[in-house]
């Protein structure tokens, strides 16, 4: 890989986004919150080794369906879903699939960093610990700091591993949160607005690892930046009042959308 | 939300700064001044309050921390204790000997009295406590070897001996009226000067059970029960009430008979007491058949009543544990008990502490429940076990309330001081445990 030139990974990469097939599917997937209905028919597939990103007005819905992927909305008591939603074939919400064997695949990143308060290292190894992945502690060690460089935190952190994770700045947490995702080595990542609370240049840094992770994993990311959609997905899913307007290849939706509303939505004209 | 956003009208670029009202700033700053006014004058009172309690508790009850004692060289004489020689085949015999009269004679030998004028021996002995019988006693039986020798023993002094000893009976009354005679003070000036008669540290106010002789009275056998009771209420109370919380708060399904429960913990928060005490007396006693006055059955009782406080403190540390932290243990695929018992139950720890500490305090200084289940008892021997008959440090306090003795009084206040000094150990417990689990996030 290394030999290889940036953009001839790049290449690599969009090919096979192109000719795999899809990684997840939703279909019909409509979700409501006690007697209100939050989604409507959604049909989205969600394209392997690819960033997905899902825009639209606050309230359009974007983040249930991101949560619908790993089921965490099955957190909300009020909370019900119809449709289907396949992860390699396979139904999610099928009676047979174990939530949490489900969500050991579809990891999840939050809108603010949310580090557990203890150890860099007990983050990170929270995940394979409780999933088994590491017989010892050699093992454990080199999960945690591949995860760690994985989220470009490794440098910044090796030497103070056991010191509290809440302690980092928030940048430094988000990407602490990333590599605590990762350690699980999940296919799919979903990262609901990571960005919102940090300043540009943590944002940079978060961007140009959604980038890199790009490599490994699949990617769901919903944004209110459109810039951020346009730097870094290949998809762009637009959302609105609960239904899916558009869906496209991120240069086609930036420059010319089938859509009058996402045309609306990207020139600012609301939301 | 898709209307057109129309540019700025530019009208209101040019800016006309309107007349301002006057909307009270001086009186909006004397509100403010006024009510931090009234603030600290509530912290005062309450201080004022606290300090009048304190102050009146330990006035009152730190005497009761020294004792009169009497050392007299005893003569253990074999006359008197074994006149027959037969404590070998009997030795019971030493059980019932004579010992009051070996005070008498070392008393008569000390104070120098005419052994026939039996008023003033009378009197002599009087100063001597009754329980000076058991006291030579346990020496006689833990050592019969002394038996024929003369050895100086410390022997406490009657109460109000005592009481007067250290200043507390009106000198002033008349003598008819007076409990500490004329004579008897003359002797006590004596005995003082020669240094017989001292005033010790009152290592019996902790170890002795009950007694109806204030200088033999102590919080030994209440404190015994009372500590009892803390262990069958904390290895009760916590776990049960840990348990429940965390089933009502994470795992319940919120409908209508989890609401009508949770109604229904808040209720019994607020039930008196001695509700509990007749609930106890209904149930474990004549229901159950468990024994009266007995510190299983005030522990049970005590947790009956403090379950109710730990579950609502245990909820609240549940609730107040940031829901990010369980999203990020369920987004990495951790089952719903792994979150709780990785995550929620560490952070929540410090108010579940602390809840069940305050818990533990309150029941520590409950006396209601404890007088309807037979605790309210004259217990003279220290409880082997739970099961035996005990009391309670507050009822203790309450039993000597009720006495008449001016030695009483001060014990009464010594007990509250013991009492107190418990709970302020339990509190700032409480503190260091919150301030040692706490974690920022």
């Amino acid at each position: 890989m290394n030999m290889m030139s940036e953009a001839a990974v790049e290449k690599a990469l969009d090919k096979k986004m192109n000719d795999v097939s899809f990684k997840m599917i939703g279909k019909d997937v409509s979700v409501y919150y006690g007697e209100k209905r939050a989604l409507f028919d959604v049909n989205l597939n969600v394209r392997q080794n690819t960033v997905t990103a899902l825009i639209g007005p606050s309230g359009c819905g974007k983040s249930t369906f991101l949560r619908c992927l790993n089921r965490m909305n099955d957190t909300i008591d009020s909370c019900r879903v119809t449709g289907k939603i396949t992860l390699d074939e396979g139904d999610i919400y099928d009676p047979s699939i174990d939530v949490v064997e489900l969500r050991a695949r579809v990891g999840m990143v939050f809108q603010k960093p949310n580090p557990f308060p203890k150890s860099i290292y007990e983050n990170v190894s929270y995940g394979p610990r409780i999933h088994g992945l590491a017989r010892t502690k050699a093992e454990m060690d080199q999960i945690v700091e591949t995860s760690l460089q994985k989220a470009g935190l490794w440098n910044e952190v090796k030497d103070r591993l056991l010191e509290p994770g809440t302690g980092l700045s928030g940048g430094q947490q988000q990407r602490l949160c990333i590599a605590r995702a990762v350690a699980v080595s999940p296919e799919v990542i979903l990262m609901d607005e990571p960005c919102s609370a940090l300043d540009p240049i943590a944002t940079a840094k978060v961007e140009e690892l959604i980038h890199e992770l790009r490599a490994n994993f699949t990617i769901v990311i919903v944004t209110h930046s459109m810039q951020q959609a346009a730097r870094v997905s290949q998809r762009t899913a637009m959302f609105h009042l609960g239904n899916l307007v558009e869906e496209n290849d991120t240069d086609k939706m930036f420059t010319n959308p089938d859509d009058q509303r996402t045309q609306d939505y990207i020139m600012g004209r609301f939301g | 939300m898709t209307d057109i956003v129309s540019p700025v009208p530019s009208s209101f670029t040019k800016t006309v700064s309107p007349a301002r009202r006057d909307i009270g700033i001086k009186r909006r700053y004397a509100a403010e001044r006024r009510f931090r006014m009234y603030g600290i004058a509530a912290i005062l009172t309450g201080l004022f309050f606290l300090f009048l309690l304190l102050w009146t508790v330990i006035s009152n009850g730190y005497t009761a921390f020294q004792q009169t004692t009497i050392t007299l060289p005893i003569e253990f004489s074999e006359k008197i204790i074994d006149p027959k020689n037969e404590r070998a085949e009997n030795p019971g015999k030493l059980m019932a000997a004579n010992y009051p009269l070996l005070v008498r004679d070392a008393l008569i030998k000390v104070l120098n009295i005419d052994p026939s004028n039996r008023a003033l021996v009378k009197r002599a002995t009087d100063m001597v406590s009754a329980s000076a019988r058991t006291q030579l006693r346990d020496v006689v039986v833990a050592n019969p070897a002394v038996i024929g020798t003369t050895v100086n023993v410390s022997l406490l002094a009657e109460g109000n001996v005592d009481s007067a000893n250290k200043g507390q009976i009106d000198l002033d009354v008349d003598e008819a009226r007076r409990k500490v005679n004329n004579q008897q003070l003359a002797w006590m000036k004596q005995l003082n000067d020669a240094g017989v008669m001292t005033k010790e540290f009152n290592t019996g106010l902790f170890t002795y059970g009950a007694s109806s002789r204030p200088e033999a009275a102590g919080v030994g056998v209440a404190a015994l029960g009372s500590l009892y009771m803390m262990l069958i209420v904390l290895v009760l109370s916590l776990p049960i009430g840990v348990a429940a919380s965390i089933y009502l708060e994470e795992f319940a399904p919120k409908n209508r008979f989890t609401d009508l429960i949770e109604v229904n913990i808040n209720n019994l928060a607020a039930v008196p007491s001695i509700v509990y005490g007749l609930l106890g007396l209904s149930i474990f006693i004549n229901f159950a058949g468990m024994p009266r006055s007995a510190a299983v059955v005030g522990g049970l009782v005590l947790t009956l009543m403090t379950l109710p406080t730990i579950i609502i403190a245990t909820r609240a540390a549940l609730k107040a544990v940031p829901p990010s932290i369980r999203a990020a243990a369920l987004g990495l695929g951790a089952s719903k008990m792994q979150t709780i018992f990785h995550h929620v139950l560490p952070l929540a720890a410090p108010g579940i502490l602390t809840g069940t500490i305050i818990g533990l305090a309150h029941a520590l200084g409950e006396t209601a429940p404890l007088l309807l289940i037979g605790m309210v008892a004259f217990v003279v021997d220290f409880p082997g076990s739970p099961m035996q008959p005990s009391t309670a440090l507050p009822v203790q306090i309450y039993m000597w309330a009720n006495e008449a003795e001016r030695a009483f009084v001060e014990r009464t206040s010594g007990a509250i001081i013991i009492l107190l000094a418990f709970l302020i150990v339990m509190n700032f417990g409480a503190i260091l445990l919150r301030r040692r689990f706490e974690r920022r996030w």
